[in-house]
């Protein structure tokens, strides 16, 4: 037994969630999957006098096709979106981010919600879910709010999720049928968190995202790479490195020299995967 | 304290834990079973792999009482399961272990890999694998271990 102790509570519905974890303001804290809560408890780098089992709510777990994608109950494991059993609005983009989290014993029961609310600045979700364009929809004490992802993330391990508010849904828009993908993950083992991790969604009549992640720098909208992608398309090698490099300094202003040359290498591969015919 | 019933190797559990118990200390403190090992506990190791409801977990990632009403099954509860036979003759052939300390987990690993891919080669095994550690084989002869018993498989099918 590692974790200090805490009590443990689970409702049998949202909204007994969401009132136990007002009540508890902050010293109530949702356990989803557990795959990085029990660790950080473990470790003792979170605590809670109380945890509120929501991986059993059904409100969590529905999904459903919308007039423009499909809406993810934030329980949706890694695991059922590597399966390729739900829809997938994504063009084969999601299933290929949820293959590349960690292991399958983790993936079989971490959530994208999970992954979303924690926003370790290295996860996969929130750069997957940001450079798709993904709205996040929250519950809490007084009402529903949707938000994008760059609205909740705020930066390393900081959403604006207040106490008692849970992430019920994401909503991934469907993409063009002429829009393409590129992912991109370094790390030094496959399956764990990626020193450097891109995402870059071009064509298909939106405007082009490109994000970064990775160790310390959360995932971010390179938007000069972008805008460039978007004025000419077939950018030359050079002239994106450029873009990129500006990115860099301004999203990761602390990073080293290492860490800004191992995340341009990985989002110039994510941006020409991406333009592959 | 709370009582929670789970059900462990088709058998009923019933205890008094105290709501921070992980399931493997349930399994290995309470239900002695200890063939459920404990390396890193921090999901980083995969020797503590059991399955819940048929699926791989990290039990020193899960908390007991979330597993309520859950079906549990650890290494001892595969014994006279065909298919772990069939994976244990060929980890034995093919020495996929020395000291045994990562095997239990190794062989949930193997089964859930075969259930999910047939007949695999070395490429998507090691890939598969690689939330498991083991400090003594190097590998050869579990990925080889695993490799024969998809072939294996997928000939009887
Ligand atoms: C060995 C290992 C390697 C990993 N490697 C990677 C990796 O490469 N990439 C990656 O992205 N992830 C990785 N992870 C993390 C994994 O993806 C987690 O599953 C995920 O980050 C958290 O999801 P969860 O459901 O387990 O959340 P929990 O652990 O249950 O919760 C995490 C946090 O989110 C809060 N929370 C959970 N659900 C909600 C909700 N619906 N609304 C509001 N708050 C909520 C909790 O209170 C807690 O603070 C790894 C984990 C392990 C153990
Ligand atoms: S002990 Fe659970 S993964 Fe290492
Ligand atoms: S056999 Fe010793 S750790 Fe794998």
């Amino acid at each position: 037994m590692k974790p200090a102790p805490f009590d443990y509570v689970r409702p049998s519905h949202l909204g007994e969630a969401t009132e136990i974890l007002v009540k508890g303001q902050g010293s109530a804290i949702p356990i989803s999957g557990g795959q990085s809560l029990m660790p950080m408890l473990s470790l003792r780098v979170a605590s809670a006098e109380t945890l509120v089992d929501i991986s059993r709510l059904f409100e969590l777990k529905t999904v459903e096709e919308t007039s423009t994608g499909i809406s993810y109950g934030a329980a949706t494991t890694h695991a059922a979106i590597e399966d390729g059993k739900l829809p997938d609005p994504s063009r084969g983009l999601m299933h290929k981010v949820a293959s590349g989290i960690s292991y399958r014993a983790v993936r079989n029961f971490g959530t994208m919600g999970g992954s979303l609310a924690l926003a370790d600045p290295a996860a996969d979700w929130p750069a997957c879910l940001m450079a798709l364009g993904a709205l996040v929809t929250i519950v809490g004490p007084d009402g529903n709010r949707t938000v994008t992802v760059p609205e909740l993330i705020e930066g390393p391990y900081t959403t604006i999720l207040a106490p008692g508010e849970v992430i019920t849904s994401i909503e991934v828009p469907r993409l063009p049928a002429e829009a393409r993908w590129g992912y991109s993950k370094f790390a030094r083992k496959s399956g764990a968190f990626a020193n450097s991790l891109s995402v870059a969604v071009i064509g298909g009549g939106n405007k082009a995202r490109v994000v970064i992640a990775g160790s310390s720098t959360s995932s971010s909208l390179l938007t000069d790479t972008a805008s460039l992608l978007d004025r000419t398309p077939d950018a030359t090698e050079d002239d994106l490195k450029t873009a990129i490099r500006d990115d860099l300094t301004k999203v990761d202003p602390n990073g080293d020299d290492y860490q800004h040359r191992s995340h341009a290498a990985i989002v110039l591969r994510a941006v020409q995967q991406a333009r592959l015919p | 304290m709370i009582t929670v019933t789970l059900t462990v190797n088709g058998q009923e559990e019933t205890h008094s834990i105290e709501a921070r118990e992980t399931l493997a200390d349930f399994l290995r403190e309470r239900c002695n079973l200890t063939g459920t090992h404990l390396g890193c506990e921090h999901g980083a190791c995969g020797a503590c792999t059991v399955t819940i409801n048929g699926l791989p977990a990290r039990s020193c990632l899960t908390l007991a009482v979330m597993c309520e009403d859950r079906a549990v099954q650890t290494v001892e509860g595969t014994r006279g399961d065909p298919e772990m036979d069939l994976i244990r003759k060929h980890f034995h052939e093919a020495h996929g272990l020395q000291c045994g300390y990562c095997t239990p987990g190794m062989l949930l690993a193997a089964r859930d890999i075969l259930r999910r891919h047939k007949a695999p080669g070395e490429a998507t095994i090691r890939k598969e694998l690689s939330g498991h550690l083991c400090r003594c084989t190097g590998y050869v002869g579990i990925v080889e271990a695993i490799r024969r018993a998809g072939a294996e498989l997928s000939d009887k099918s």
